[in-house]
């Protein structure tokens, strides 16, 4: 036997578990889909670019005699130059809408993470806004750069 | 050839990154992204699998922060060998030196000269 307040109470769980699958519909339908493929193409495409660039440089500079290792410290160097320039005149942010991760993970996209939210927050000083704020994400990327450096080191140090 | 395979090694190691952002249901900034990649890179670097992308596409594997941790670990390890101690504590931060600095000048120089867009 059902009590006629338990029944009631079900019917109102029920309708309770009918609205949210609706309003969750709702969010399906309005939420803009991820445009994987157009992404893809974009990230391909600037990434590639970038390190197309980034090729000849470096050939520049082994032409110009250095070794393969200072020329690929060197031309690192030079990409982050042009990544905090292009980014300082406001057109490397364009091109990370377009892009997506192919302005993100070039080492172009690190200078980038340091200038952006230096130049937002200059408005609060040159100590607690600039300076501090440019490692909001340079900052967390050293820190486990760094740390996991230390520790294949010492790996290697008490490995033979 | 050395052109076409650092556009298409470079593109793909991209194309990586944007399928991990748009593909997992975590959200995952620009931070994460570099973070992940840097140590990523770090780890292969030392299980020696990403020598040979160097090797094969030059540029295509240096530039991608990737590279950056490529460079971290090969420091470490290579002070560590000539070193000890001392060198595995310093050597991946002596190699990537150039790098840091190159970024944290210019990076002050351009956001004092430069004026915030939109």
């Amino acid at each position: 036997m059902i009590e006629p307040n338990e029944l009631e109470h079900q019917i109102a769980i029920e309708r309770k578990l009918y609205e949210q699958k609706e309003y969750q519909d709702l969010v399906k339908k309005i939420k803009p889909k991820v445009p994987v493929l157009r992404n893809i193409i974009g990230a391909f495409l600037v990434g590639g670019t970038i390190c197309l660039i980034g090729q000849i440089i470096l050939d520049g500079f082994i032409a110009w005699g250095l070794t393969a290792r200072a020329a690929i410290g060197s031309t690192a160097a030079v990409m982050i130059f042009l990544g905090s320039l292009a980014t300082g005149l406001g057109i490397y942010d364009n091109l990370a809408k377009f892009a997506g991760a192919g302005s993100i993970v070039p080492i172009t996209g690190f200078a980038n993470s340091i200038v952006a939210p230096a130049l937002e927050f200059k408005s609060e000083g040159y100590v607690f806004g600039l300076s501090s704020k440019m490692f909001l994400v340079a900052g967390p990327v050293l820190t486990f750069g760094f740390i996991v450096s230390v520790i294949i080191g010492l790996i290697y140090y008490l490995i033979p | 050839m050395t052109y076409i395979l650092a556009f298409v090694v470079g593109g793909l190691i991209c194309v990586i990154g944007q399928l991990i952002i748009d593909l997992t249901p975590a959200k995952i900034t620009a931070a994460h992204v570099l973070v992940g990649y840097v140590t990523g890179g770090a780890v292969l670097s030392a299980l020696g699998l990403y020598q040979p992308l160097v090797d094969l596409a030059g540029a295509g594997a240096t530039i991608p922060v990737s590279g950056f941790g490529h460079s971290l670990a090969q420091g470490a390890i290579e002070a560590a060998r000539t070193r000890g101690l001392m060198g595995a504590l310093s050597g991946g931060i002596e190699a990537t030196a150039l790098g840091v600095a190159t970024a944290v000048v210019f990076g002050y120089v351009f956001a004092v000269v430069f004026r915030p867009t939109g």
